[in-house]
C-alpha cells in the first residue's frame, strides 16, 4: 500500500480553453516510407486515463512522444492543456512540458545521478532551495515505497524500482497531465499492481490526467474496475455495475489509425472482430 | 542466406552530406549562442573542463616532450652538417610553438575526448535520456553541448602551452645532452626567435581547435542512431572526422595568417 503525497495538485482542476488536457486532431506521422500515424484524432478530458493499446510498433509511443512535443507531426493539430503545440518553438515548449510529466519505457533515469538528484532534476533547474528538494524528493520516494534508495544510483536498481523511481521523477512537480509508456512493461505480476495502483491513486486522488500506454489489458481493466480509496489507502474494487464510473477509457490503434476509441463497457460489447480477438 | 547488396545513388548521398553539414553547423552555431542565454551551466562547464584538461593532462605531458626531443633528434644530424648545431632551439621553438604542440594536442585530446563525448552522448540517446531531458524542460544544448564546447576550447588553449613547454624542454634534452648544446645558448635562440605571429598562430589554433573537437563530438554523440552499435560507429566517425578537420583547419588557418603578417 502506497502512502499519500501530503499536499494534492490544485493545477489538476485546471481547466484548458479546448476543454480537454491533450486533443489530436487528424495527426499524422511517417518516419520515411512508414506510415506510423494517420489521421489519429482523439481527446482526453481533464481527469481521465486512457489506456493505449496496439500491436507492437502501431505507433504508440510515438503518440506519447507526439503529446509532449519531442516529435512534430507531419499533418494535423495537437492540443496540451490548450495550447497547441504543433509548431510551439522549442523553447516556449519547455515550459509546457514543466506541466506535463512522463515515464519512459525504459525509465531513462540519467545514470550519472543518484536516484535523489534523478527525482529533483526539474526542482535543481527550478532553482528551489535544497531543504525544499529534499522534503518534496522524500516525499515522493515515499509515495513510491523507494526512499531507501535516495542515495543510491540507478544501476543499483531493480527494473520495477527503476520505473518507480521514474514515476516518481514525472510526478515531483505535481503536473497536471502524466504520460505513461508501458509502465508495467517486464515486470513480475506483483510490482505490476503496485505499480497499477500507483497511476490508479493519481487519477483518483490527484485527479490527474493521463495517457498510459501499455500491452497489459488486465492492467487496464484493473483500473477500469477498481479505485483508489483515499480512506484505506488502496486500491479497492468497485461494486458490479459501477465499473464504468471512474474516468477510465480505451484506445486501440491498428495499421496507424483508431480504431476504437471509448470506456470499458463499449469495448467490452464491442462487435467489431480484431477488437474481440484482442481481448479475447 | 543470401546478402544484397544495396546501393546508393550519388544524389542520395550527397544530400546525406549536405544535410549532416547543415546539422553540424546549426548545433556549433547554437552551442555558441548559448553562451548569452540563461543558464549557464557553469557546474557542468567545470567538471568538463576537469575531464578535459586535468584528464588529459598526462598524455599531452608524454606526447609534448617526446615531440620536442624527437624534432630536435631529427634536425640536429642536418644542422650538424652545415655547422648550425646551435640553431637547433629555434627550429624546435618554430616548430614547436607555431605547429607541433597545438596539432599534437589537438589530436590527442580529439581520440581521447572527441570520442568519450561521442560514446556518453549517444549511450544517453539509445537510452531515451535526452529525451528525458528535453521532456524536463532542459535544453540538452545548454545542458550537456555548450559546456562541452566552452571547457574544450578553453582547456586546449593551456594543454597546448603545457605541450609547447615540455616541447621545448625535450628539444633541449636531447640538444645538450646528445649534441652539447650550451644551455643559455640554447634557451636564448629559443626565446629571440619567437615573435608575435608565431605566438599569436600557436595560441588562436588550439582554440579552434578545441571547438572543432567538442563540436564534432557532441554532433555524432547527437545523432547516434541504432542502439549500441550506433554508439560505437559514432565513437569512431567522432575521432576520424574531427582529427581530419583538425588537419584541414591548420593548414588554412597556417595559410589565413601567412596571409595576413606575411611570410617569414
Amino acid at each position: 500500500m502506497p502512502p499519500t503525497l501530503a499536499s494534492e495538485n490544485p493545477a489538476a482542476s485546471a481547466v484548458s480553453p479546448s476543454g480537454y488536457a491533450i486533443e489530436f486532431d487528424k495527426v499524422s506521422i511517417a518516419f520515411d516510407e512508414n506510415v506510423v500515424l494517420d489521421g489519429v484524432s482523439f481527446q482526453l478530458p481533464h481527469g481521465e486515463t486512457k489506456a493505449l493499446f496496439g500491436v507492437a510498433g502501431s505507433g504508440k509511443s510515438t503518440l506519447l512522444k507526439l503529446a509532449i512535443g519531442l516529435l512534430r507531426p507531419d499533418s494535423g493539430r495537437i492540443f496540451v492543456l490548450g495550447e497547441e503545440i504543433t509548431h510551439m518553438p522549442e523553447r516556449e515548449l519547455f515550459e509546457l512540458r514543466r506541466r506535463v510529466g512522463i515515464v519512459f519505457q525504459e525509465s531513462a533515469l540519467f545514470d550519472s545521478l543518484k536516484v535523489s538528484e534523478n527525482v529533483g532534476y526539474r526542482l535543481l533547474e527550478e532553482h528551489i532551495s535544497a531543504e525544499e528538494i529534499e522534503r518534496r524528493v522524500r516525499e515522493v520516494l515515499r509515495f513510491v515505497e523507494l526512499e531507501r534508495t535516495y542515495d543510491m544510483r540507478p544501476s543499483e536498481l531493480s527494473g520495477g524500482m527503476r520505473r518507480r523511481v521514474a514515476i516518481a521523477r514525472a510526478i515531483v512537480t505535481k503536473p497536471e497531465v502524466l504520460l505513461y509508456d508501458s509502465p508495467t512493461g517486464g515486470l513480475d505480476p506483483v510490482t505490476s499492481n503496485t505499480i497499477v495502483e500507483l497511476i490508479m491513486k493519481q487519477r483518483d486522488v490527484y485527479k490527474t490526467s493521463a495517457l498510459m500506454v501499455t500491452h497489459r489489458l488486465q492492467d487496464a481493466f484493473t483500473m477500469a474496475t477498481h479505485q483508489f480509496d483515499k480512506a484505506t489507502n488502496q486500491m479497492v474494487v468497485l461494486p458490479k455495475g459501477q465499473h464504468c464510473e471512474v474516468p477510465m477509457s480505451f484506445l486501440i490503434l491498428k495499421d496507424a489509425k483508431v480504431i476504437f476509441d471509448g470506456d470499458a463497457h463499449e469495448l467490452a460489447t464491442s462487435r467489431d472482430d480484431y477488437i474481440r480477438e484482442y481481448i479475447s | 542466406m543470401a546478402f544484397e547488396l544495396e546501393l546508393t545513388s550519388p544524389i542520395e548521398v550527397a544530400k546525406d552530406v549536405a544535410l549532416a553539414v547543415q546539422d553540424y553547423t546549426l548545433l556549433s552555431a547554437q552551442s555558441l549562442a548559448n553562451f548569452f542565454r540563461r543558464p549557464l551551466y557553469m557546474g557542468d562547464m567545470l567538471q568538463q573542463a576537469d575531464l578535459v584538461g586535468v584528464g588529459s593532462l598526462p598524455i599531452v605531458v608524454l606526447t609534448g616532450l617526446s615531440v620536442g626531443a624527437l624534432l630536435a633528434l631529427n634536425s640536429a644530424s642536418t644542422l650538424q652538417e652545415f655547422g648550425g648545431i646551435t640553431l637547433i632551439g629555434r627550429l624546435v621553438s618554430i616548430g614547436m610553438v607555431t605547429e607541433l604542440g597545438p596539432l599534437i594536442t589537438g589530436l590527442m585530446v580529439a581520440g581521447r575526448n572527441a570520442s568519450g563525448m561521442a560514446s556518453e552522448l549517444g549511450s544517453m540517446i539509445v537510452t531515451e535520456q535526452i529525451d528525458a531531458m528535453r521532456a524536463l524542460g532542459t535544453d540538452p544544448t545548454k545542458k550537456l553541448i555548450t559546456p562541452r564546447v566552452g571547457a574544450t576550447a578553453f582547456m586546449l588553449f593551456f594543454l597546448t602551452i603545457i605541450a609547447d613547454l615540455l616541447g621545448l624542454i625535450g628539444g633541449y634534452g636531447v640538444a645538450h645532452l646528445l649534441f652539447g648544446v650550451d644551455t643559455q645558448q640554447y634557451w636564448t635562440t629559443v626565446w629571440q626567435n619567437l615573435v608575435f605571429r608565431d605566438v599569436f598562430t600557436g595560441l588562436i589554433k588550439p582554440v579552434l581547435f578545441g571547438f572543432i573537437i567538442s563540436t564534432v563530438g557532441c554532433y555524432y554523440g547527437m545523432s547516434t542512431r541504432g542502439g549500441t552499435q550506433g554508439v560505437g560507429r559514432s565513437t569512431t566517425q567522432a575521432v576520424v572526422a574531427s582529427s581530419v578537420l583538425i588537419l584541414i583547419t591548420d593548414f588554412f588557418v597556417t595559410k589565413l595568417i601567412f596571409a595576413i603578417f606575411g611570410y617569414r
